[in-house]
């Protein structure tokens, strides 16, 4: 990490210099024959794992392969809302150690992430709202995770644009808020990794799509078909997103996942005006402020399985009347770009990372509509899971089993986005 | 927004449809016979193809029937629509709309 290391003083030396001086922050590499672990996919979770594997678990010959470029999918693509506020002692348990990474991510990897702990305040329209929340609120304080209960009248003295007239079509009745919560920089989380891993040696191949999983006679992978060549490797890591199943499809395993399409957009960039992230599930509305000073807005995912990687007007269009009703004083603004991404949803909105039933083969998928905030957490206990070939304890219940054995974690009601 | 063709009703827009996921999964017969992976199978397991995908659609607010479709997930064109308890179209992607 030393030649390029990150600080106030290199920054300035390197100035004097015009900035010439600076070496691509990955190494390009063309693929070794073979490796020990190689991770498929090349997106925060799948960098993260990679670096995880060689920081921690110092495992010799890593390499991740990804399809397009790095951050390109959906790392590139959400509305980088970080929260631990889940309902279930597992799922706060995951929450919470992926947000407690966030904290010191920057100076771990040298590099700025932008995490920003600005809150995130969820809004309660209905009765059944104030339940849900409160609910929340109080199962969140006991397993230790921060989350308060606000009246109107505090939601709006924390976040002032927020119109909690009792007449409109979906009054503000209250709303719960994670001070811990808040914001990063997507493609910095994808780069900072991609750059700490490869300075440990880790081979970031990008143009490099899987179209075949060997395994040997005793049904062990032995080696990954792809775009750039037969590539062997003792463990395979896939951590794809939505193209997670036809992934898997290749050596056989079928998995509880629909990929769906999730749009997001953002507007004309303007001066500080929002100070924390304000969400709404019921009437689907998700708001925060880029530090560039777009306003980032998640819309709803689209109603039909879809690879398309775009969505239709109508889904966005439902989420602007929401903002617009929720802060008037955004009416007026001009919304600059929409794009979609591909979420792979489980029947019970949590997550997947385990062992297959293929040996050697380790899946980390299924984070649906939230997978941003549970990067570092969700890199930290694959690797784990990779190194070691057995679950750690936080992500022990997040099994493939749990379908058969009858142990879902029903997230439905804490996941934002309405399925 | 999709141009979803009802083989009842002709070419509507999407706002008038509801999605009833993938087709052609078959209620097994006796549950009660089945082991846990294979009831888990078909209640949670599901191919989410990439490709041409076989799914169910409900005309909601129009016939308010459902049919079968094959679209391709990987272009979102519709290849061909088709009334519940038809067989499926041997239709391969890049068919024909």
């Amino acid at each position: 990490m030393s030649k390029q290391r990150f600080s106030a003083l290199s920054l300035f030396r390197r100035a004097l210099g015009g900035h010439r001086s600076w070496e691509p922050q990955w190494r390009k590499v063309e693929p070794k024959p073979s490796y020990d672990v190689v991770i498929v996919g090349g997106g925060g979770h799948g960098l993260g794992a990679a670096y995880y594997l060689a920081a921690e678990h110092r495992v010799g010959r890593i390499a991740v392969v990804e399809k397009g470029w790095i951050g390109g999918g959906n790392t590139g693509r959400n509305t980088t809302i970080i929260r631990s506020n889940y309902l279930f002692a597992e799922s706060a348990a995951l929450y919470d150690h992926s947000v407690k990474l966030w904290e010191d991510l920057s100076q771990v990897l040298n590099y700025n992430v932008m995490f920003s702990q600005r809150g995130v305040m969820m809004l309660a329209h209905t009765v059944h709202d104030v339940q849900v929340f409160k609910r929340h609120v109080h199962a969140n304080r006991c397993s230790g995770v921060d989350n308060e209960w606000l009246t109107p009248e505090e939601a709006k003295a924390f976040c002032p644009p927020l119109n909690i007239d009792p007449d409109i079509r979906y009054p503000v009745l209250g709303a719960a808020l994670q001070r811990r919560g808040g914001t990063a920089r997507h493609d910095a989380v994808a780069w900072g990794y991609a750059r700490a891993a490869s300075e440990l040696g880790v081979d970031i191949i990008e143009n490099c799509e899987v179209t075949g999983i060997r395994r040997d006679p005793q049904g062990r992978v032995e080696a990954l078909e792809t775009t750039r060549g037969l590539i062997r490797a003792s463990k395979v890591g896939v951590s794809a997103a939505g193209n997670t199943s036809a992934v898997l499809s290749l050596a056989g395993v079928r998995l509880p996942l629909e990929s769906y399409p999730l749009q997001a957009l953002v507007s004309e960039p303007v001066k500080p005006v929002f100070p924390c992230v304000a969400m709404s599930n019921t009437i689907h509305a998700y708001v925060s402020q880029s530090d560039k000073g777009e306003l980032v807005i998640g819309a709803g995912t689209d109603a039909y399985t879809s690879y398309t990687q775009r969505g239709a007007l109508h889904i966005n269009m439902h989420t602007l009347d929401a903002i617009c009703e929720l802060f008037p004083m955004f009416r007026r603004m001009r919304m600059m770009r929409n794009w979609g991404g591909i979420v792979d949803v489980t029947p019970d909105r949590s997550p997947i990372i385990a062992k297959t039933p293929v040996p050697g083969l380790y899946v980390n998928c299924g984070w649906g509509t939230g997978g941003f905030k549970a990067t570092p957490g969700s890199a930290h206990l694959f690797a784990w899971t990779i190194a070691k070939d057995e679950p750690h304890p936080i992500n022990a219940p997040f099994t493939i089993e749990r379908f058969r054995d009858g142990y879902l974690i029903d997230e439905a009601a804490a996941a934002a986005v309405a399925h | 927004m999709l141009l979803i063709p009802c083989p009842h009703c002709g070419e509507r827009p999407e706002i008038e449809f509801t999605y009833g996921g993938e087709a052609h999964l078959v209620r097994p017969a006796d549950p009660s016979t089945l082991d846990d992976a294979a009831w888990a199978d078909y209640l949670y397991m599901r191919t989410n193809t990439k490709g041409v995908h076989a799914e169910r659609w409900r005309h909601a607010r129009g016939c308010g029937r459902f049919f079968n479709a094959l679209r391709d997930t990987t272009t979102d064109r519709f290849l061909a629509t088709y009334r519940i308890g038809e067989p499926r179209p041997a239709i391969a992607a890049g068919g024909a709309r």
